[in-house]
């Protein structure tokens, strides 16, 4: 009788200390994951002077707003760059979920007798790939997209991993409901449209969001086929200028007789930074398990 | 259900019956639903593939890709007689060995932890700080980096010198990079990894850990032998699929890390994307890109058929075709 109390004791001291591991290890990950976006708030809030000469600290180093006065004061490209980013979210998300949608209900449906093989076609893209210098050729000397946000626009449009998710997603819509609509004389692309779309909501939102994150962030494409040529960079790729603007004319000032004081400083990239991120930040937590349902409806078979 | 199954069957035997012309024509509106998805394929995807053949040539911009003169294999033996291939195919496979093993056993862990944690609020708090990393650009995350590793006014050299210690050079220290891009990666992918973890978890069957309860086992004795048995065939596969992709590099990762100019971490820092796209952007050698984009692709591709074909004995439904 003793002894067993004594176990049960034992016991629940242990399932008490692992416990208290477990909040105490996920706080400290959870704050670590946010450390570095503390820092760049403290950071684009402090004097540069100061952070110069002391480094960045947890707390503002006094206190000012200036690095987002001078980010506002010509903000026509920063602007501009909003705008193309946001254009480009609008319609390659709507479009590509116009697109993805369509070919995922169609590749699942039992009674296409191509979807196999178009399956498969659309799959091998990520077992076997051009690579990239043959991708750039072709899209700048055949499509000639060089310096066209059409590069960057259409190649985010979609990609196999999308199809594949959306394909899983529409296998959950009972084959009766299109069934149902034929019956009732529908066509494939009304039953489509009327029945099934409206219950791939959560799926739409999912795939939505993976795609208005992918033009979001996007800097790659526009790095590669997007010159000063454009008018408005991509705001991500706008970032990247500027963050690495002044690591270039750094290293090449010193014989040269660049000013300092044109230079983006510390704070400003901060404060760019910031602007550039903030919507995604603010949005994200509202948005996250769908992103949560994503993974877990695609993972394995992606 | 099953019947159902059985009825589609029926139904799909009944459509091979008829001839190609038919099914073509029966199945148009279909066909023309996924014909802008597949049109975009073969527009991005298939269309550059004969491109390929510069790998094979001494291209030249005026001569196009086809006019160009074929060398064989030359531009391979010289990517392997200067070692670049090796040093660049070592790189990749080391860095993704480190992020596959670390970044496993800390998403396995970290789903294990966030089960055990009974406060709702709590766990949605921390889920949302964790995931927060996964959703920003490459390019922050090069410039949060850099304000950790900076060298005047880093946070980590703020914090060794408020220790006493003097400031160190992160980025002309070349030894200390590998452990610095697995670092950010694991920052970077670990909470929103081990999201397949944490729902493999709750989908055991909670009959069973109260059993064990009941049973008087401890919590550690319940994680040992029944969290992660089952776990066992989510990391199997997820394992496979990871040695899959084995050749194939995170470029805006190393690239924003590491940054445009810093050559003296090219030789340690460098996979097989940043190369490519570095002979390609900077040097305008589309040859020596391109060999290396091939063989990268050729490689993959043998790697990815033999860890399907591992998964497919495993378990055929988790195969990818």
């Amino acid at each position: 009788m003793v002894k067993q109390r004594k176990m049960k004791i034992r016991q629940s001291k242990l399932t008490i200390s692992v416990h208290i591991l477990s909040y105490l290890f996920i706080a400290l990950f959870a704050i670590a994951c946010l450390l570095p976006f503390w820092l760049i708030i403290t950071a684009s809030l402090s004097t540069e002077t100061v952070i110069n000469q002391t480094g960045i600290g947890l707390l503002p180093k006094r206190f000012t707003l200036d690095a987002f006065k001078y980010v506002f004061r010509s903000p026509k490209d920063l602007l501009g760059s909003y705008g193309v980013t946001i254009i480009m979210t609008v319609s390659g998300t709507a479009l590509g979920l116009f697109i993805i949608s369509m070919a995922g209900y169609v590749l699942q449906r039992k009674d296409f007798p191509f979807r196999n093989q178009i399956s498969f076609f659309i799959y091998f893209t990520t077992l076997f790939s051009a690579g990239l210098a043959p991708t750039y050729l072709w899209i700048t000397q055949y499509l000639n997209l060089k310096d066209s946000y059409f590069a960057v626009f259409l190649q985010l449009l979609m990609s196999p991993w999308l199809i594949v998710l959306m394909k899983n997603f529409a296998k959950s819509v009972p084959f009766e409901i299109t069934e149902s609509g034929k019956i009732d004389g529908a066509g494939d692309f009304r039953i489509f449209l009327s029945l099934v779309l409206p219950m791939l909501k959560p799926a739409l939102a999912t795939i939505g969001l993976f795609l208005a994150l992918g033009y979001w962030n996007e800097w790659y494409q526009s790095m590669l086929y997007l010159t000063s040529k454009v008018a408005y960079k991509p705001l991500q790729y706008y970032l990247y200028a500027i963050v690495n603007q002044a690591a270039a004319m750094k290293s090449s000032m010193a014989g040269n007789n660049v000013s300092t004081g044109a230079l983006p400083t510390q704070t400003i990239k901060m404060a760019t930074a910031l602007v550039a991120t903030g919507p995604i930040i603010l949005l994200y937590p509202f948005v996250q398990k769908y992103f949560i349902s994503g993974i877990t409806v695609g993972a394995v078979k992606g | 259900m099953k019947k159902t199954i059985r009825k589609d069957n029926l139904k799909a035997s009944a459509i091979k019956k008829k001839s190609l012309a038919k099914q073509i024509y029966d199945s148009r509106i279909l066909i023309l639903m996924c014909l802008p998805a597949v049109l975009f394929f073969i527009m991005f995807c298939y269309c550059p593939m004969p491109g390929a053949y510069i790998a094979f040539t001494d291209y030249n911009y005026k001569s196009g890709i086809f006019k160009s003169t074929f060398v064989g294999l030359d531009n391979f033996k010289f990517l392997i007689s200067s070692g670049n291939l090796w040093k660049l195919t070592r790189n990749t496979i080391l860095y993704n060995l480190f992020f596959i093993a670390f970044g496993n056993l800390l998403q396995i862990f970290l789903a294990i932890l966030l089960s055990e944690v009974k406060n709702k609020l709590f766990k949605k708090v921390s889920q949302t700080f964790m995931f927060l990393p996964y959703f920003i650009s490459a390019v922050l995350v090069g410039l949060l980096a850099f304000n950790f590793l900076n060298y005047d006014y880093g946070f980590l050299n703020v914090i060794i010198k408020a220790f006493g210690g003097d400031p160190v050079a992160f980025y002309s220290w070349v030894r200390a990079w590998p452990a610095i891009i697995v670092i950010v990666y694991l920052w970077q992918q670990t909470g929103y990894g081990s999201v397949v973890y944490f729902a493999a978890i709750c989908g055991i069957d909670t009959c069973m850990m109260e059993a064990a309860e009941v049973d008087g086992a401890n919590v550690l004795q319940r994680i040992r032998y029944i969290t992660l048995p089952s776990l066992k065939p989510t990391i199997i596969i997820l394992f496979l699929f990871s040695i899959g992709g084995i050749l194939k590099g995170n470029f805006g990762l190393f690239y924003n890390l590491v940054g445009p100019t810093n050559a003296g971490l090219f030789g340690i820092t460098d996979i097989i994307e940043t190369y490519v796209y570095r002979a390609m952007m900077n040097n305008f050698n589309f040859t020596t890109s391109s060999a290396v984009g091939l063989y990268q692709s050729i490689v993959g591709f043998v790697i990815v058929m033999f860890c399907n074909w591992c998964v497919r004995r495993i378990d055929k439904d988790y195969s990818l075709f």
